[in-house]
């Protein structure tokens, strides 16, 4: 199954906008991916599942460059994230050439992450400013109309400290909107919210998912989201892929004998 | 030998005079020791090793030497390579040197505070190297730093006397020339070691404030 390397519907003609081609990474002597191939096409929804410790963050955290794969190339758009084509020879990319692929990927954190000593608006403005080149009242304009989108218009000049975790994930995710990425990555997004405040959070990002066309990668135990807004489901175990197709099919009659006890486990 | 007003008022704008330079060293001082040891600090964080590893034994080497080897090494030897400072000047660069590679670790211990988190949004929002210390880490870092920075500013307040023994004449060396000249000493060095109290003393309890203000 690591070897079959198309995973998201072949039907649609999205083109291909994350590509993993034989990767491997381990953690001293744990091997937590080994030999991934898997990629997503274009504006698809693919949700990752599987038991804890399986690598799903792991393959967040290698789109996002926060760690290095140990062998194997990833692609995103086309482009080699951590390595650069030179003449023809593959080495390994300078710090520019991964911050121009990675422009095109936003992530939301479990823990927020936002940035305690700026306002809601500047964390939402800082990058398009600082990295996009936008100006600041550009960069102001956009921000508000994504805060008005995530429901939080009025919460422009809070400090992140004062909002409750659901609005401050509502606030991470306007910031990771306002880079215009072609992929989001959310891992576990609802895992660190007080239960009550787990739906508004995954309302916004069903809003998004539906009307948008940005391409989703997203990590979640919340299963009728999941259902709700993957093209893809793939079950992870152990670093493999071992099941995947539509949330029809996986949620309603999986294949695997893991992927069923998986399920039982969580829904 | 009983206390003698007459003289305690003669020494007085004497006093004030070695006040002005004992305050000009010390916030001198501090403003290199404040830059400087953050240079250090985000030094040590390179990503480079052939920055880290030169730093780190720069700033162990610095640290583990008396100051007032430094200050003498600075006063005799510098004129040998052609750089001529005065005095005061090689006094605050040598004190601002040597209390650089105790801020260094106060701000690496701020820096070392905010959360991998951090690092990691900006990365996220891929945030250049310099744009992430200067909007995210360092306003974070030293805002928890402030009061342990504070407390090196006394200490350099107190160790300022040092800079005398290459001919600054700060209020101590009024309070001996003082004592040399009308052989009246308790007055001189009373009102000194007063004067570092009345200012150093003030200054630890601004300092506590600061860090029951910023402090979590
Ligand atoms: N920074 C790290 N250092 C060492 N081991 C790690 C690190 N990050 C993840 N791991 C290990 O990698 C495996 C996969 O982790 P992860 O990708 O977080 O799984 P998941 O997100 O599916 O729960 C786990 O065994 C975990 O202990
Ligand atoms: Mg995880």
């Amino acid at each position: 199954m690591a070897t079959e390397t198309d995973h998201t519907n072949p039907a649609v003609d999205g083109s291909e906008l994350i590509r993993f081609d034989q990767v491997t990474k381990r953690f001293g002597s744990n091997t937590v991916l080994d030999n991934l191939d898997f990629s997503v096409s274009s504006g698809k929804h693919v949700t990752l599942i599987g038991p804890s410790g399986s690598g799903k963050t792991t393959i967040l955290r290698l789109l996002m460059t926060l760690i290095k794969p140990d062998e194997g190339t990833i692609k995103v758009d086309g482009d080699y994230l951590t390595h650069e084509d030179r003449a023809g020879k593959l080495v390994p990319a300078g710090e520019k050439h991964t911050r121009e692929v990675r422009k095109k990927i936003g992530m939301v954190f479990q823990q927020f992450n936002l940035f305690p000593n700026m306002r809601v608006l500047r964390n939402i403005t800082e990058a398009p400013v600082n990295v996009l080149g936008l100006s600041k009242d550009e960069a102001e304009t956009r921000a508000r109309e994504l805060l008005d989108l995530v429901g939080l218009g009025d919460k422009c000049d809070a400090y992140p400290t004062q909002l409750s975790g659901g609005q401050q994930q509502r606030v991470a995710i306007a910031r990771a909107l306002a880079m215009r990425p072609q992929v989001m990555l959310l891992d576990e997004v609802t895992s660190a919210l007080d239960p009550e405040l787990v739906a508004g959070v995954l309302d916004v990002l069903r809003d998004i998912a539906h009307t948008t066309d940005i391409t989703m990668l997203c990590v979640t135990h919340e299963m009728n989201f999941a259902r709700d807004i993957s093209d893809d489901v793939l079950m992870f175990d152990s670093g493999r892929v071992i099941e995947s197709g539509p949330p029809e099919k996986i949620f309603t009659e999986p294949e695997h004998e893991r992927t069923r006890e998986f399920l039982s486990a969580v829904l | 030998m009983s206390w003698n007003w007459d003289v305690a008022k003669d020494f007085l704008p004497e006093l004030g005079k070695g006040l002005l330079i004992t305050l000009e060293a010390t916030a001198l001082g501090s403003v290199l020791a404040f830059a400087l040891g953050l240079v250090w600090a985000m030094a040590f964080r390179s990503p480079t090793r052939f920055v880290r590893w030169p730093v780190a034994a720069v700033v162990e080497f610095i640290r583990n030497t008396p100051l007032l080897v430094q200050l003498f090494f600075f006063y005799y030897v510098l004129p040998t390579w052609d750089i001529k400072f005065s005095a005061l000047t090689t006094g605050v660069i040598a004190l601002g040197l040597h209390y650089s590679t105790y801020t260094a670790e106060v701000y690496r211990a701020g820096i070392d505070g905010v959360p991998k988190g951090q690092w990691e949004a900006a990365t996220a929002l891929s945030l250049s190297r310099g744009r992430t210390w200067i909007a995210v880490i360092l306003p974070q870092a030293i805002r928890r730093v402030v009061p342990a920075l504070g407390n090196y500013v006394i200490a350099m307040l107190k160790d300022s006397p040092m800079l005398a023994l290459i001919g600054v004449v700060d209020m101590l060396q009024k309070a001996r020339a003082e004592g040399a000249s009308s052989f009246q000493y308790i007055e001189p060095y009373t009102m000194v070691g007063i004067a570092f109290i009345v200012i150093a003393y003030p200054a630890s309890l601004l300092m506590r404030a600061l860090e029951r203000r910023l402090g979590h």
